[in-house]
């Protein structure tokens, strides 16, 4: 599956896009593949308060739990509810339809410290090789 | 030809519904005895709301039909007494009958724990020689058989330990677990008020000493230790460990779940442990049951011994017994009543008939490992090997190149007629198969099980979606995981009436 | 040894494969010095015979012969031996926890089934595979509640179990809960007017017992509406689950924690019994333990797996919703197979001749002379009395006429030493009732 070139990605295989000063957040291909089947996703509600590189939610497949760590700070204005329902949208279509919350940036100059979608692939080619060595 | 040989249904016993399902209004399966006193009325005494005419969805069904129900279910399981049932760090090992025919008896089962002390000496000398049994065994100073199992005797040893400390000035602040650890322990830690602090194996699976004694900060109350670890290893440098953790005034638990592999062999009060627990429901032979009841029982060194729960089993005058419910400085109660008394029972039981033999079992359970790991090394990768005791960790490394992984090698030893040994534990090793036999297994059922694994791993290389596809004997084939837990159907409810018009 | 299944040869011939000399050389990574150089001391070997008259002896030392009107927790029920001939079967006895679901669909369905007995009976829409006891049980809904409402103050009426009480006090004590307790008023339930004042928007959990230890039952809505006016939860711990077969279900309460000894459980001086939790849909994934849920497998037939496991100790670790492990699952199938076997009609029948004995008791003890019912809201198969003098001095009285006698109130209630809580069951004949009342009747002739 092809990474969104106008996206931005964290080492812990979020993404964000970002339009205007509200961030969508989800989390990546990769990411979705290496959990395997998402069953269970737990999300702050609108008016939260989230901070950069601390944990937000969680995903959970059937017989692994992990943390989703915010790429930026800022307040929730959206979550993706849907995903209560089906949370197998995460699996399908993590880069659209999967996403998991919309953010009001309190710090937009964060996003630029993150990886483009050139530099993320690398870094998961190098994670792949690492796994497999 | 074929379409006129009708194909003949399978028996139910091959496709038992739920009891719900065969439920028809006026069966039943038990009778009381005619009441002999006046028949109360309930709305009179209880009061219109606080009355109910019956539990709606109740089976009504009769005595032959729920004999055939549960005994048909039963045939659906595995158990110790069909065979080998190799389930890493759960020890399981045969369950003798005559243990269940005890704790049945008439004035063992029928007791009431409010009964007074002098119409119970007999459940009282049963703990305290269970309680000096296990002590000699543990080499330890005192006992509580309260906690009602594993974890929770986890979570009772962490609370003396608090106690201990607080009862010092500070009960500190940090538990110290290997990454190599139950999951219990770093979740029964947070029970007990403490952070939880990993330590990283060394390469060769062991705690790693020098980055141990780094750790040991004032702030460290506790390192909660597995001994033989979980990758079946004894730590060798237990009592340098327990030397490094005295010096800072910290304490050193032992996860007693790998016990059947020290048993008369060594005791870990011996060797610098301060307190631990016991698995009964491991080491001494109490049945799983499906997955419980167990006991945990957890003993310590003298220091701890002020903070044990109440009620504390004390002698008397003449020999007499009696249960203390007043200690100034115990941590309170962990669990209502005497503990799992049935289950205490049944442990004795087992040490009894072993009595000072009972070594003779821990040298079979390593015997059998070792045979195990002897014959299988090569043909499974071996990621640590050191010496191993009861269990043996294997990985799928070599298979997973076939695209073959643990939990498929594992579902494939069913079609062989095994119970799988536990996959994907201890979390230090990518794709683990953690094997432990037993004392109960002789050498033909080790041999069968040998010829089983060696036979999975040529069929990972020649055939791998055989195995990847398995089991494919059993009644019912993979289950879909993903499905129950995305859409939970936890409970069974009648089918809604079949047309509007009928209500 | 009889357990084990290998002769001296064989154990020779797998040393010699491994490569070993000795035995001792498979013991090499326990330093020397740590080995144990004489056998354990302990007492046996003893044969299978041996050991049954062993504990026979033990047994005998004990209470047989006389009769008892002990409850406060644990109960005596007619129990089939339909329900020990299910349980003591190999395939259920020894297997494992069902984490391989293909071979222990016999356990999984069983569990399915206990679960949705435990919903039926208790009006709550998902319950779980099992925990310790009622004791551990009412602790962890308390924790739960603590997750659920993220507040810490937890208000326990008195009149819970005194046990039941002390374990959450233990548990409590480290995890940042305040308990207080919340007295009772005259008839015995809850003193609303208390609860009421304590009641505010830190209260994470109003505990109440129904029917309490008193024995009398009580009144859950109005308890659920205040509790949630404050944004609190109401645990409803239950003791008795007999009284469910004439008690309306405690539907109100958000989380239900039951003893489930009533079900098939012999005393057993204390255990092993079974904790249940019950609670609502919506609050599934804060519940602690095993759950058994219903699947199909590749080949779309039924199937039971264990699910929601991500909220369970061995893949959340700290995080985990408990860190139970070993549960009572085999407590929970003699429960299942007993109410099976007793069904909807039986277990009406069983409780009522249990209600019906207990309101015969207590006619023929309030005959008596100076024995008085002590508090008057309805009760189920216990209740209390008072007495002209103290509860421990009639009991040592009763029991030279082979009596055990009622539960001594005064030992957990300073201010109720001559109170008293008798439980008949419908194991309790009408003779022994009235052999109970006609000693009562003379101890408290005796001159002080």
């Amino acid at each position: 599956m092809a990474y969104p070139a106008n996206y931005r990605y964290t080492k812990e295989h979020e993404w964000v896009d970002v339009k205007g000063d509200v961030a969508a957040i989800g989390i990546t291909d990769y990411a979705q593949h290496e959990l395997g089947d998402v069953v269970f996703v737990e999300l702050p509600k609108v008016g939260a308060k989230i901070e950069a590189g601390k944990t937000f939610g969680t995903v959970e497949s059937v017989k692994a739990v992990s943390d989703i760590y915010a790429p930026a700070s800022g307040e929730v204005v959206e979550a993706n509810d849907v995903l209560h329902n089906t949370p197998e949208k995460i699996n399908t279509d993590p880069h659209s339809d999967g996403w998991l919350i919309k953010i009001r940036l309190a710090n937009p100059a964060e996003i630029s410290g993150l990886m483009d979608a050139a530099a993320y692939e690398a870094y998961i080619a190098a994670q792949s090789k690492e796994a497999s060595a | 030809m074929t379409d006129k040989i009708k194909k003949a249904t399978r028996h139910t016993n091959q496709n038992e519904g739920l009891i719900f399902e065969k439920s028809s209004h006026g069966k039943r399966a038990f009778e009381l005895p005619p009441l002999d006193v006046p028949a109360a009325d309930p709305t009179k005494s209880l009061g219109a709301n606080h009355r109910r005419g019956g539990v709606e969805g109740f089976p009504e069904v009769s005595e032959i039909e729920v004999i055939r129900h549960f005994t048909r279910l039963s045939t659906w399981n595995y158990a110790i007494d069909l065979g080998m049932y190799p389930l890493g760090s759960c020890t399981m090992k045969y369950n003798p009958r005559v243990n269940e025919f005890v704790a049945r008896l008439d004035g063992i089962a029928t007791e009431h724990p409010y009964q007074p002390q002098e119409l119970s000496q007999g459940c009282l000398k049963i703990l305290q020689l269970l309680e000096k049994c296990l002590l000699e065994i543990t080499g330890m100073d005192a006992i509580t058989l309260q906690p009602a199992a594993g974890a929770q005797g986890e979570m009772t040893g962490l609370l003396l330990i608090r106690a201990y400390h607080g009862k010092n000035g500070n009960p500190r602040k940090k538990v110290l677990i290997p990454d190599s650890a139950h999951g219990t322990n770093p979740a029964t830690a947070v029970i007990a008020g403490y952070e939880v602090e990993n330590i990283k194996s060394e390469s060769h699976g062991q705690i790693d000493v020098d980055k141990l004694r780094d750790l040991v900060t004032p702030d460290v109350a506790a390192l909660m230790i597995t001994n033989p670890s979980t990758l079946g290893i004894f730590e060798e440098r237990i009592p340098e460990i327990a030397r490094i953790l005295h010096d800072k005034g910290a304490l050193l638990y032992m996860d007693g779940a790998n016990m059947n592999a020290l048993t008369g062999i060594t005791r870990p009060g011996d060797l610098g442990v301060d307190v631990m627990h016991l698995n009964l429901h491991k080491t001494f032979s109490t049945p799983h049951g499906g997955g419980g009841p167990g006991a945990g029982p957890v003993a310590m060194k003298k220091i701890l011994e002020p903070f044990r729960p109440v009620p504390i089993l004390v002698e008397k005058e003449a020999g007499r017994l009696a249960l203390e419910q007043i200690r100034p400085d115990s941590i309170g109660r962990v669990k209502a009543f005497s503990g799992n008394f049935g289950v205490l029972v049944r442990a004795l039981a087992y040490i009894l008939a072993y009595g000072p033999g009972v070594r003779q079992a821990t040298e079979d359970a390593v015997l059998n490992a070792n045979y195990i790991r002897k014959h299988l090394e090569g043909v499974f990768d071996l990621p640590y090997s050191l010496p191993s005791m009861h269990e043996v960790v294997f990985s799928d490394a070599l298979q997973k190149k076939n695209g073959v992984n643990t939990m498929d090698i594992a579902k494939r030893l069913i079609d062989y007629g095994f119970h799988p040994y536990t996959t994907a534990f201890p979390l230090i090793v990518p794709g683990a198969l953690m094997i432990e036999p037993t004392e109960s297994e002789s050498r033909e059922e080790c041999d069968l099980f040998i010829d089983a694994m060696r036979s999975i791993a040529e069929e990972a290389a020649t055939n791998p979606e055989l195995v990847k596809t398995a089991p494919h004997t059993t009644r019912v084939r993979r289950l879909d995981e993903v499905g129950a837990a995305r859409k939970p159907i936890l409970r069974w409810k009648p089918l809604p009436a079949r047309s509007e018009a009928a209500d | 040894m009889r357990y084990l299944p290998k002769s001296p040869a064989e154990r020779q011939d797998m040393l010699a494969a491994i490569g070993a000399k000795s035995i001792d050389e498979l013991f090499s990574s326990i330093p020397e010095r740590y080995r144990l150089r004489e056998a354990l001391n302990l007492p046996g070997p003893l044969s299978e015979t041996e050991v049954i008259d062993f504990f026979k002896a033990r047994a005998a030392e004990n209470s047989g012969g006389y009769a008892s009107f002990l409850g406060a927790g644990v109960y005596n029920h007619l129990r089939s031996v339909v329900t020990d001939a299910i349980i003591q079967r190999g395939e259920f006895l020894t297997s494992y926890t069902p984490y391989q679901a293909e071979i222990t669909q016999g356990t999984l369905q069983a569990i399915f089934e206990f679960q949705t007995l435990m919903c039926q009976l208790t009006g709550q829409e998902v319950a779980n595979a099992s925990m310790y006891d009622g004791s551990t049980a009412t602790t962890e809904a308390v924790l739960m509640a603590e997750r659920l409402t993220g507040r810490s103050r937890i208000l326990v009426a008195r009149s819970v179990h005194p046990e039941y009480r002390d374990v959450l006090k233990t548990y409590a004590k480290n995890s940042g809960l305040q308990v207080e307790e919340i007295g009772y008023g005259p008839s015995g339930t809850l003193d609303q007017k208390a609860l009421q004042a304590a009641l505010k928007d830190d209260v994470a959990a109003v505990v109440v017992q129904s029917p309490n230890f008193f024995g009398v039952i009580e009144s859950l809505p109005p308890l659920a509406d205040a509790a949630h006016a404050s944004g609190a939860l109401l645990v409803t711990a239950i003791t008795e689950g007999v009284s469910l077969g004439l008690l309306r279900p405690p539907a109100e309460a958000d989380i239900v924690a039951m003893e489930a000894q009533s079900f098939g459980m012999a005393p057993s001086y204390g255990g092993p019994f079974a904790g249940v939790i019950a609670s609502r849909d919506k609050f599934v994934r804060q519940m602690p333990g095993r759950l058994a849920g219903q699947t199909t497998d590749s080949e779309g037939r039924r199937g039971f797996v264990l699910t929601l496991a991500t909220r369970e100790q061995h893949i959340r670790r700290e995080k985990a919703t408990s860190n139970i492990c070993t549960n009572q699952a085999l407590c929970a199938l003699a429960a299942t197979v007993h109410l099976t076997l007793l069904g909807k009609e039986g277990l009406r029948e069983m409780a009522h001749q249990n209600l019906s004995k207990a309101q015969f008791a207590l006619a023929e003890l309030e005959k008596i002379p100076g024995v008085r019912r002590a508090f008057d809201a309805p009760f189920f198969n216990e209740f209390t009395i008072e007495l002209p003098r103290s509860v421990k001095i009639i009991n040592a009285y009763l029991l030279r006429e082979k009596i055990i006698g009622p539960f001594v109130l005064g030992t957990a209630y300073p201010e109720l030493t001559k109170h008293a809580l008798v439980c008949v069951t419908e194991t309790t004949s009408r003779a022994e009732i009235e052999r109970f009342a006609a000693a009562l009747r003379r101890a408290l002739e005796q001159p002080i």
